[in-house]
């Protein structure tokens, strides 16, 4: 359990003069899930969109220190930002499924860069769909728009549009938000199956979901982090004060 | 029954509201109702496909159908990759802020000049200038100009309401921006775009003053040959019928027969821009 | 695939930026070919003659080119418009805010979007066939061709534009002012003379200043219309001729280079002006509205 997929060193982020992150260290390991919680506002989506660089597209942004993905630090500007999206992937908060048909979702990762061969694609598109749980409910609907489905459906479709690029690393940016009880059962379940082959990372407002679904635990508070270690000492055994007072349900 | 002063107010005040709306449907009901009563008894099949003859008295108006119809086509082939190119520019690449601005208020000053402001623009610099004459390729291009503004703003209008959600699933997908354009955001706002370029085809057909001097005769003999060609148009037609020729009296009822065609046309356009608009708003999801 | 992309990506962008920037290159083209083509006239033709002279001669020997009476004939005609075109606008607008039902509003709205879009030739030739005679016979004129004839039409085509701009400048109002109002014991238009339209005013005055500015640059219907008789305007029952209709109706008499073609373009300067100080007005007011009435939907 001990391999580092991603290194974090020294990281700090700028929102303007807003200082966002401040100064965090911190490794993942490879084939776990970690998962960051803690108030609104505390930064962590910010913190999990620097690990694609998604973070780029919002003006007036700076960071500093170091994300080592591979041995290579991915905040440098050489750093090849599409090479990079498409080994970490990322499902949003909202599911946001592009206006085309449900087969036409999960083909885009692999047309964009340029895969043409007609069933390969075929292939990668219900590999992806099958692993993530969609394939049984669709497999006869390729077709129609992936508007149609349902909301939790939907975020499942974005979890397979993401599979099918073959990344190394999830981000899951509160992929459950907008779910109700059921679907969001679902998508947990299916998180637990995608850690065996990805490293997972997971943004979530909701306590009882980092404790189900994680093996590890980041507590940030104000974009500094308070406690990061194995899930069930950071539930069972806080180090911090204010660790215990958030899980308590003190604040937050 | 006694009224309190202030419920008479608002009774005076709604009757007067309510004879505004009134008057205004009216005064446009009697344009419609006097075109299309007069305008349909000269229509028919020879109407719209025979060369006008004798002096402008008898036959038909296909010259200025098909002359207008060069001329729109010929305004759109050259505003939309501009307008719509220009659009994405500015909500996609976000420029820096005073670029942006700038932009943003040429393109608002641009729509606010007169089109008779065109077509001295155009006389100037195509007809003059650039020794194009007054020719189709001269109106298109003019006309091109005056319509460039509206598909700025239609276009822009669309792609900002384009939930941003989209462009991000693409680009961390690994998508580079121009995929994330040409694949997810343009196909996403085409409808909208298209209504806005229906929109300004409508107004291409129907404008007057910005052709006047760049590419309208009065009357030219047979169909237009070449983009460099004079060319008859519906508007400017009407305008000629009443104004020029030797038979003022039956160049009238020809004059009526124009502007219903024209008319109904340009009505046309903009009831299945707006439709479809109307259509668009309801079926938005994001 | 390798960084290639790189390359490929900021050509796009140089693309779209030269794309962007032709609005702007039309603009300054617009601008300069306006002062060049009408400068010579001034070599000739003193500036203060052409803007305050009362007689505009352009074909005797020597011309005269005082567009005095061209100006106040624009003005005229559109302030006659304008007295058609704000109380059937607002009046609309509020019929349609205020006191329509929603199966009214669903078909008027569209319907006066679509109205907006018949093309002035179609009202100018109404004006000249059906208005005209009216006008003549009503007021025993010796011809139907009057500012009065002008305003009327250029009003009725203006109502529609107005009346949508105002309905939106009204429907932004939050619906909180109007509750809070109707709460304090106000009937309804007492609501709108109080809050409503006060609420609305910047709104309003954009769409009126765009309305005169439109209606100022205005070409067929006027031409057809007005008569066209270039003497200081005495009264709204006579003929006269506004900027517009003096540069579409003398353009294509004139020979290319010739004094009265500089003067022409120089009367086209001068619109351009105009229109260009109320358009810079409604924006001004406009941007001003937004931060007045901030995110507050």
């Amino acid at each position: 359990m001990a391999d580092v997929q991603i290194k974090i060193e020294n990281l700090n982020f700028f929102y303007g003069k807003f200082h966002c992150l401040k100064n965090i260290s911190m490794d993942i390991y490879k084939n776990s899930v970690t998962a960051i919680i803690g108030p609104s506002g505390c930064g962590k989506s910010t913190f999990i969109r620097l690990f694609n660089r998604m973070n780029d597209l919002i003006p007036g942004t700076r960071a500093e220190g170091a994300i080592y993905l591979d041995n290579e630090n991915i905040l440098s500007l050489e750093t090849d930002v599409v090479e990079l999206r498409r080994k970490v992937g990322m499902v949003f908060q909202k599911p946001n499924p592009f206006p085309k048909s449900i087969f036409r979702n999960v083909s885009y990762g692999l047309e964009i860069h340029n895969i043409k061969e007609r069933t390969y694609i075929e292939n990668r598109v219900k590999e992806a769909l099958q692993k993530s749980a969609l394939w049984d409910e669709v497999k006869n609907r390729l077709n129609d728009s992936a508007l149609m489905l349902s909301g939790g459906q939907q975020q499942r479709l974005c979890i397979a549009r993401c599979l099918a690029v073959e990344p190394e690393v999830i981000l899951f940016d509160e992929p459950c938000a907008s779910l109700d009880p059921i679907s969001t059962k679902r998508i947990e379940e299916l998180i637990t199956e995608l850690k065996k082959s990805y490293t997972i990372v997971i943004v979530t407002h909701n306590m009882q979901q980092a404790a189900r679904v994680s093996d590890y635990t980041a507590f940030l508070y104000l974009g500094e982090l308070i406690e990061y270690g194995p899930t069930d000492r950071i539930f069972t055994v806080p180090s911090n004060t204010r660790t215990e007072e958030y899980l308590s349900g003190k604040f937050g | 029954m006694k009224y309190k002063k202030t419920e008479i107010l608002e009774k005076i005040g709604f009757s007067i509201v309510t004879l505004c709306i009134i008057v205004m449907l009216l005064f446009l009901g009697l344009i419609l109702y006097f075109i299309t009563v007069r305008g349909i008894k000269v229509i028919s099949w020879e109407f719209l496909t025979q060369q006008p003859r004798s002096g402008m008295t008898e036959g038909g108006i296909a010259p200025a159908i098909v002359g207008t119809f060069y001329l729109t086509l010929g305004a759109i082939l050259f505003a939309v990759p501009i307008g719509v190119g220009c659009a994405i520019y500015l909500n996609e690449y976000t420029p820096k802020n005073i670029i942006l601005n700038l932009l943003r208020i040429s393109v608002n000053n641009l729509a606010g000049i007169p089109s008779i402001i065109f077509g001295l623009f155009g006389l100037a610099v195509f007809v003059k200038l650039f020794r194009f004459g007054v020719s189709i390729l001269s109106g298109s291009l003019t006309l091109g100009i005056l319509i460039l503004p509206s598909i700025i703003s239609a276009s822009q209008e669309t792609l900002m309401a384009i939930p941003n959600s989209l462009r991000e699933a693409s680009l961390a997908l690994g998508a580079t921006k121009w995929q994330t354009i040409k694949k997810i955001v343009v196909p996403a706002a085409l409808p909208g775009i298209l209504t806005g370029i229906i929109l300004s085809t409508g107004r291409a057909a129907g404008e007057t003053a910005a052709i006047l001097f760049t590419a309208a005769a009065f009357y030219v003999k047979g169909f237009p040959g070449s983009i460099f060609s004079e060319v008859m148009a519906l508007p400017y037609h009407i305008y000629g019928l009443m104004t020029e020729g030797i038979y003022p009296d039956k160049q009238i009822s020809i004059a009526y027969g124009c502007a219903l065609i024209l008319m109904f046309l340009v009505l046309i356009i903009s009831a299945i821009a707006i439709y479809f608009r109307q259509k668009q708003r309801r079926t938005y999801y994001g | 695939m390798g960084k290639n992309y790189i390359i490929k990506e900021s050509i796009y962008r140089w693309i779209f930026g030269l794309l962007a920037f032709t609005s702007l290159i039309f603009l300054l083209g617009i601008t300069i070919t306006l002062f060049s083509e009408s400068l010579p006239l001034f070599k000739h033709y003193p500036l203060k003659n052409f803007l305050s002279g009362r007689y505009w001669y352009p074909t005797y020997d020597p011309p005269e080119f005082g567009a005095l009476p061209l100006i106040l004939a624009s003005l005229m005609v559109t302030a006659g418009a304008m007295l058609v075109c704000i109380p059937l606008g607002i009046g609309s607008a509020l019929y349609l805010n205020e006191l329509a039902s929603h199966k009214q509003r669903a078909v008027l709205k569209p319907l006066i979007e679509i109205l907006a879009s018949i093309p002035s030739i179609v009202y100018g030739f109404f004006g000249m066939v059906i208005v005209a005679p009216f006008i003549q016979k009503l007021f025993h004129l010796p011809t139907g061709l009057t500012a009065l004839t002008g305003s009327l039409i250029l009003g009725i085509m203006g109502t529609p534009t107005v009346a949508s701009l105002a309905e939106d400048a009204i429907s932004f109002v939050p619906r909180s002012f109007r509750e809070a109002s109707l709460a304090l014991g106000a009937n309804r238009w007492q609501t709108i003379v109080k809050v409503i339209l006060p609420s609305a005013s910047s709104g309003i005055f954009t769409a009126i200043i765009l309305g005169i500015s439109r209606a100022i640059g205005e070409t067929m219907t006027v031409l057809m219309v007005t008569g066209g008789s270039a003497i200081i305007p005495k009264s709204f029952f006579q003929p006269v001729r506004p900027i517009t209709s003096t540069i579409a109706a003398e353009m294509g008499e004139t020979v290319m280079g010739s004094l009265h073609y500089n003067a022409l373009f120089a009367l086209g300067l001068l619109l351009f002006l105009i229109t260009l100080i109320f358009n810079i007005l409604a924006e001004f007011i406009s941007s001003r509205h937004r931060i007045k009435l901030g995110a507050g939907r």
